[in-house]
């Protein structure tokens, strides 16, 4: 289930763009017609002339419309941590970075581990966010590892997925019973893959983690979760979700599980498909992040998964931290960074760069999350809702603190200038968000 | 008294260990002998009371309150002197062997020994070890023989017959020796037998036992003749094999409403104890539709009749 917030009424028409909507084969000159807060048609046939005389018109010129984007991977604050983030801080952090539903996280403080609290959730996105909302809950309770949450229950009061966001499942036996149990409920098992006992570090293990005397996290911590996990998604035909994945032997492992036939898909972060570890540099903490940014050589590997496919998903990995978590020496900050405001144009660095095509990134961000979760948006087609941006692949912006919406402002991007950006963004018919510089 | 050989044996084996060991025809047989003690089981006269002057131990590594005092008053209707071994207090609580135990027992000479263990197997490895009949009340999470057979004849008294009845057992099929022992007798006398549990709480390789498996209440229900509900212990209900009791309850627990969905006189059983509100609720468990009590009521007869049975296969001991 997800947050409905409230549609527009009336119909209107964006023309003379180019319509991108890879799985219904738009990529091309065309028009958007919306009523309502669902689309009435997309692609060429949608012109000036064909629309009739009772819609309001938007002249896209020069820009593409893309559906909106479906980022699988929020944290926000609330509740517990308002001061980080709200889900209103948050979605207008999501409205200005072209995405229209954002799938939050369960460990917020209480834990979304119950019914009411997915219920709590739903209400205050309905009530205060600008964008879609939908809770993944959590896979044990008070996510400690060791007790099956309420997944049926949980499932009834609209939680799309379950997910230990930020740990792996250490007991093999509770992550197989987890498998097992939800897929009677047909519900996504969402994993974060790290072997606790191998991931004590802040930093990519290696010769930059040596320099900088900090402890190093290594790939293989990844890699033998990862593979784990699909043992057990092998021996119980759960449908499973790696979070998100940062190095290139697990690009390999997913590969081969692929090719096997198991339900098995797994996202990577923007951060890791734009950075690498020596982007921490003299020990900047807005580069901290979990799991740790990895070579050069891992990052291309996950670039080239995304451009095949291998990689299904792109998220922000949205986390934001304030001054007090963030402003400490290394070792002891908060890993985590924001990504809403920033991700849509720090993909399309990968776009410019000839590395993946418009398309794929667009497919990645929308209509595969989509086809993850089933849900019904992620596309531009009639009948679907009216989710979509409006970008401007060469309108460019520098990432300063004034320009980020979310509440806090640990952004990897800081003081960077960004090629690309949304321009306006839909949810339900409603303009959420119009670009002013 | 009746010599054990001037009555008919009614199956080969010299002791009551599994259903699996038992062909279709003896089932029917120690049925039809526990409808006749079902009739006139309560007053026999001396001459019908054909264990009298034998011995029954009933050993109890697990505790047991119907099951132990049904073999109990079945033995004592047949006249034969029944002890209960208090394993708390016994020997076993000082560290001793279950083969020593029995080889101890054995050294008594009883006539039948009435074993629940909480180990699979455990009653068979006994049996080997002793030189008399051997009943199995329950071994671990292999079989419970006498259960499947009351459970058998409680349904044969409603609809006259087993074959092609659909049955449901719903719940903890995983942990439980009851729907193991009931699967293999029901499917062997014809009835189509499915299980419904949440995956977590199926054994693997089930579907090969020969029953139709379902993950939710209305469709394994769909036309059931008999629901057959199991027992959840508590310690499975915390996040282990499933996330809550009251979870349990919404989607598996039989209420009016699910049972709405079997045929409208469907009998409901249960082999209790049973947990109010978790796997069964109270309008159902005390409702119209419901034969929990004569359940028990058949299982003396049908222990009666089981001791009968393996009293008529002494004289062919080797």
């Amino acid at each position: 289930m997800i947050s409905r917030p409230h549609s527009a009424t009336g119909r209107r028409a964006y023309l003379n763009g180019t319509v991108l909507s890879p799985r219904q084969g738009l990529n091309g000159p065309g028009g958007l017609l919306i009523e309502d807060g669902w689309i009435l048609a997309a692609g060429p046939d949608v012109t000036k002339d064909s629309i009739g005389s009772s819609a309001e018109t938007r002249d896209c010129k020069d820009k593409i419309i893309i559906p909106g984007l479906i980022d699988l991977r929020v944290f926000t604050g609330e509740p517990g941590s308002e001061y980080r983030e709200t889900l209103a801080s948050a979605s207008d952090a999501a409205a200005a970075g072209g995405v229209t539903t954002m799938i939050v996280m369960p460990n917020t403080n209480p834990v979304i581990d119950d019914a009411a609290m997915v219920d709590f959730v739903l209400r205050r996105a309905r009530d205060t966010a600008l964008v879609r909302v939908a809770p993944m809950a959590a896979i044990s309770k008070g996510l400690a590892g060791e007790a099956l949450a309420e997944v049926g229950l949980l499932k009834a009061a609209g939680a799309v997925a379950i997910c230990d966001p930020t740990r792996s499942i250490g007991n093999a036996n509770l992550l197989r019973r987890a498998l097992t149990y939800a897929k009677d409920f047909n519900m996504l098992v969402c994993a974060h893959v790290e072997e606790p006992n191998l991931s004590g570090g802040v930093v990519n293990a290696g010769e930059m983690a040596s320099r900088l005397g900090l402890a190093g996290n290594p790939a293989m911590a990844e890699v033998i979760a990862l593979e784990r996990d699909l043992r057990l998604v092998e021996m119980t035909g759960g449908r499973y979700h790696a979070a998100q994945i940062s190095c290139a032997a697990s690009v390999d492992v997913i590969a081969r599980a692929k090719a096997k036939g198991l339900p098995v898909t797994c996202g990577v972060s923007i951060h890791h498909l734009t950075l690498n570890e020596n982007d921490v540099g003299a020990y900047r903490t807005f580069f901290k992040l979990s799991p740790p940014l990895r070579s050069e050589d891992d990052r291309k590997a996950l670039v080239a998964a995304v451009a095949d496919g291998t990689i299904d998903v792109i998220v922000s990995s949205h986390d934001p931290q304030s001054e007090d978590t963030k402003r400490l020496p290394f070792a002891e900050a908060a890993f985590g960074a924001v990504g809403l405001d920033t991700m849509l144009s720090a993909a399309l660095q990968l776009f410019h760069s000839n590395d993946i095509v418009l398309a794929r990134l667009v497919e990645a961000m929308s209509q595969q999350p989509a086809a993850i979760l089933g849900l019904e948006s992620g596309r531009l087609a009639a009948g679907a809702p009216a989710d979509f941006a409006v970008l401007d692949l060469n309108r460019s912006w520098k990432v300063e603190d004034s320009a980020l919406r979310s509440r806090s402002k640990n952004s990897p991007f800081e003081h960077r200038t960004l090629e690309g950006r949304a321009v306006e963004t839909v949810v339900a018919g409603r303009t959420v968000f119009a670009y002013a510089p | 008294m009746p010599k054990a050989a001037s009555r008919p044996p009614l199956f080969a084996s010299q002791h009551m260990l599994a259903i699996s060991d038992f062909f279709p025809i003896e089932i029917a047989a120690i049925l039809d002998l526990a409808q006749h003690y079902a009739e006139h089981g309560k007053a026999l006269s001396p001459a019908q009371k054909v264990l009298t002057g034998q011995t029954q131990v009933n050993l109890f590594f697990e505790n047991s309150t119907r099951t132990q005092s049904s073999f109990e008053i079945a033995g004592k209707r047949l006249g034969a002197d029944v002890m209960n071994m208090a394993i708390a207090t016994s020997s076993v609580a000082k560290g001793e062997t279950l083969i020593d135990t029995a080889m101890t027992i054995n050294a008594m000479h009883p006539d039948y020994l009435v074993v629940r263990h909480q180990s699979s197997g455990a009653v068979e490895l006994l049996a080997q070890k002793v030189s008399c009949a051997v009943l199995n009340a329950g071994d671990g999470q292999h079989e419970h023989p006498t259960q499947a057979l009351l459970d058998a004849l409680t349904i044969r008294r409603h609809f006259g017959k087993l074959e092609g009845l659909i049955v449901a057992i719903c719940g903890d099929i995983l942990h439980s020796r009851v729907a193991r022992s009931n699967i293999h007798l029901l499917s062997r006398m014809g009835a189509r037998v499915r299980v419904v549990a949440p995956s977590t709480l199926l054994p693997s390789g089930i579907a090969n036992f020969g029953v139709e498996v379902f993950r939710n209440m209305a469709d394994g229900l769909r036309d059931a003749d008999v629901v057959m509900m199991l027992r959840l212990q508590l310690e499975r209900m915390s996040g282990a094999f499933v996330p809550s009791m009251r979870e349990f309850y919404q989607f598996y627990g039989l209420t009016e409403e699910k049972l709405a969905h079997a045929k409208p006189h469907a009998l409901v059983m249960h082999p209790g104890p049973m947990n109010r509100g978790v796997e069964i609720d109270s309008s159902v468990a005390d409702g119209a539709q419901s034969v929990i009590r004569e359940q028990v009521e058949m299982g003396v007869a049908v222990r009666m009749a089981v001791l009968d049975a393996l009293d008529r296969n002494k004289g062919a001991v080797t």
